[in-house]
């Protein structure tokens, strides 16, 4: 019988799988890294609950036929048959343009912090840790303890919105001891915000500005993220309806198509806790099963939580701003903000500046440019990353 | 509106609409353009942008003709966004039966004072090294050229001066006026439906059908392909009128990107990727490029041609409405034929006689003309 496939396996898409099993059904997990965790325990934590079938370095496209998904691995391309799936997809980091963030030396705050989980060396190095959310405070502590010096944590948000956010973590109490040791040992300077990032070759400073007064850091890289983004373009690929820019699904997780259930990130940016949750939830829903009452009160504590963490990490107006007429927006195609400018929408910025038309798929400049102009993506279309023609072709087995 | 009347309202600012807004706007005549999503939106963006000589039939000849060279006579002041690619076409003869098609096509072309190439089995190897081998020749034909034309439609535009209002619906085209979505009217002594598909809601009964096409594009990959390659059995495709066909058509384009297609299919009014046609144009192509196979595509996507029953585009007066004139029905070779659409019905709209035969685009071959206006 062709099983249950959870597509992602960090905090979701693991407890999702593990849910299942718990019920004794076949389920597959697909990853197209390598190993479990999801960005979050990138190489942390990767067990997988006893029974799980895995599939890691494979990565889901779209749909081949009716109950078939279509993937491929890095040698074949290969149809996985499923009976119900749950899309557990995660999220990435929302960049926003500004002068000189193309600059090498300048990262994602989270995409630093997984390069030196594989062996990039920050020893020694001044960090500028800069945009919005918690990610900021942890990575920071992280790039710390791995020797690197930092220079400051700039966060956008003003210190009213902190404190109204932590005082919504009051039910969650180890939230609230976490984000007091993480705010106590970074010490996060609020209200603040880079404007430029300066070099020739490479990073050599960053300007930062709290609205009044405007000063420089030198430093050998920043690490910027305004927060994140939910990575919903395979539930849309697969027809399920998106409301407000996130997966629409049921209570118990099943999305507009019947049979295609959608857990953590994907549902709202809600951080680790409320991804297990729903991933729990939309496990044992696809398994048949009713998930026990408890997960649905923890269920609507992660969610005041992740809807108080909305409002700390909502952006500056000021930061739609930063970008001058010769920043680039897209990178994948060096397009600057002024031939932006000239379009009225989306659609042709893409056909008559060919933003958003590279590799990236407007991953990266789409999030931007949704801050910079309100523009909404167009809609997703197969292959949702990058894939072989003859992956797309059907062949199945070849390179 | 602005209490000023233009000469001349183009509805669709796709690549015929652009077209002739600069061809009426070269006549000093003042003109608006009007489009209800934005320049180069539809048919215009999901096209190849091929500008190809094709001889399916003498009319089709001659169009092609006429206007590759009104292209041509553009090229010199083209921005570099509009890519102009002098890849030329490499039509591919897999067999022996292909290649004595080959052959008539040289001969018809060479008559006609196109120059060509014929290209045995070993050429066409040398031409394109990712051809598959065993394959018996082909045909090259160098003045053939590829554009990126929603930026080719927007330069046009921009030279033209022409006033351009995007983001306008017209509901209604009657002599003299269009009336707009929100109920307002703008009067011009001339109307050019230059609308692709959507025609058929102005102009009752014209046979256009939307015949859908799927395209998908790779990522960079320079010097991989040098001209625009085209089966043989394209025509085929093009010209034939089963449900749904396929044929093996990739283009090079500036980025060093290609471009393959080819889909058509009937009957199909929903701009979803359909995965198993899409599975089997690529495996068609595949088939003549095995290298193809392990390349990476970034974006697929459709489009709907507007087709007519003899293949041929729909261009001259409306058949009700007078000093209304129609220009759409160009399938697959809208980009190729615009220029000389374009002029076509400047030449009629000023009194001047034309320097093709017109009379086997004018819509009164399908439908009857009876004004009432």
């Amino acid at each position: 019988m062709p099983e249950i496939v959870v597509i992602g396996a960090g905090p979701a898409g693991l407890s999702a799988a593990a849910a299942v099993r718990s019920h004794g059904q076949r389920v597959v997990l697909l990853d197209e890294n390598p190993a479990a965790g999801g960005q979050i325990w990138r190489g942390e934590r990767t067990a997988v609950a006893q029974g799980v079938e895995t599939m890691f370095g494979t990565r889901a496209l779209g749909i081949a036929s009716a109950g078939m998904l279509l993937c491929e691995t890095s040698e074949s391309a290969v149809v996985l048959p499923f009976r119900k799936l749950v899309v557990a997809t995660g999220a990435r980091e929302r960049f926003l343009p500004f002068p000189g963030w193309t600059l090498p030396g300048v990262f994602g705050a989270g995409g630093l912090q997984a390069m030196v989980k594989s062996g990039f060396p920050v020893d020694g190095k001044r960090v500028v840790v800069a945009g919005t959310g918690p990610l900021l405070l942890e990575v920071a502590e992280y790039l710390r303890s791995r020797g690197a010096r930092i220079a400051i944590v700039a966060e956008q948000a003003r210190w009213t919105s902190l404190i109204r956010f932590g005082l919504a973590l009051r039910h969650a109490p180890s939230k609230m001891a976490q984000a007091a040791r993480l705010a106590f040992s970074t010490l996060p300077r609020a209200g603040c915000w880079v404007t430029e990032v300066h070099g020739t070759e490479h990073v050599e400073a960053a300007t930062l500005t709290d609205g009044r007064r405007t000063w420089r850091e030198a430093c050998d890289y920043v690490a910027c993220g305004f927060h994140l983004v939910p990575n919903t373009e395979i539930a849309a690929v697969l027809g399920c309806h998106l409301e407000g820019g996130v997966v629409w699904t049921d209570d118990l997780h099943e999305t507009s198509i019947s049979g295609i259930y959608c857990a953590g990130e994907p549902c709202g940016i809600g951080g680790v806790d409320k991804s297990l949750i729903e991933g729990e939830i939309a496990g044992h829903a696809a398994a048949g099963r009713l998930p026990v009452a408890r997960l649905f009160a923890k269920r609507a504590r992660a969610r005041r939580f992740a809807a108080a963490l909305d409002a700390v990490t909502r952006l500056r107006p000021e930061l739609a701003r930063l970008a001058r007429e010769d920043t680039i927006v897209c990178r994948c195609e060096d397009v600057p903000l002024s031939r932006i400018r000239e379009c009225s929408d989306w659609r042709s910025a893409k056909l008559l500046t060919r933003c958003g038309m590279g590799p990236c798929q407007g991953r990266v400049c789409g999030s931007a440019l949704e801050s910079l102009f309100g523009w909404r993506p167009e809609s997703v279309r197969p292959p949702v990353q990058p894939a072989r023609a003859g992956t797309l072709a059907g062949l199945t087995g070849s390179a | 509106m602005n209490g000023r009347t233009p000469d001349v309202v183009v509805v669709g600012a796709g690549i015929v609409g652009a077209c002739c807004a600069w061809a009426f706007a070269r006549e000093g005549l003042s003109v608006t353009v009007l489009d209800r999503a934005g320049i180069g939106q539809g048919a215009t963006a999901a096209g190849m942008g091929h500008i190809v000589v094709m001889d399916d039939s003498e009319a089709q000849f001659a169009l092609c003709r006429y206007s590759q060279r009104l292209w041509a006579e553009l090229r010199p002041q083209m921005p570099a966004d509009v890519e102009w690619q002098a890849c030329g076409t490499l039509w591919v003869a897999a067999d022996e039966d292909e290649l004595e098609e080959a052959a008539r096509k040289k001969t018809f072309l060479e008559a006609a004072g196109i120059g060509c190439e014929l290209l045995d089995a070993k050429s066409i190897a040398a031409a394109e090294p990712n051809l598959r081998p065993g394959l018996a020749g082909g045909l090259l034909q160098p003045g053939d050229s590829a554009i990126y034309s929603p930026c080719a439609a927007r330069w046009l535009l921009a030279v033209s001066k022409v006033d351009v209002r995007l983001g306008v619906a017209v509901t209604r085209v009657r002599s003299g006026d269009v009336t707009l979505a929100d109920g307002s009217e703008i009067a011009a002594g001339v109307i050019v439906l230059a609308t692709g598909g959507a025609a058929r809601s102005f102009v009752p009964h014209l046979p256009i059908r939307p015949r859908k096409g799927h395209l998908a594009i790779t990522d960079r990959y320079p010097g991989w392909l040098n001209h625009q390659v085209v089966e043989l059995g394209y025509v085929k495709s093009a010209s034939g009128e089963s449900a749904e066909s396929v044929a093996f058509n990739i283009q090079p384009r500036a980025t060093g990107q290609l471009l393959i297609g080819s889909s058509r299919q009937y009957g199909v009014d929903t701009p979803d990727i359909d995965q198993p046609i899409l599975g089997r144009m690529l495996r068609r192509c595949i088939e003549y490029m095995p290298g193809l196979a392990g390349l990476s595509v970034i974006r697929t996507w459709t489009g709907f041609r507007a087709s007519t029953p003899d293949k041929l585009p729909v261009i001259g007066p409306h058949p009700e409405a007078r000093n209304v004139w129609v220009a759409t029905g160009h399938e697959g070779l809208g980009i190729t034929m615009a220029t000389g659409t374009a002029r076509l019905l400047a030449d009629s709209v000023v009194g001047r006689a034309p320097e093709i035969a017109m009379h086997p685009f004018l819509p009164s071959r399908f439908v009857e003309v009876s004004r009432h206006d």
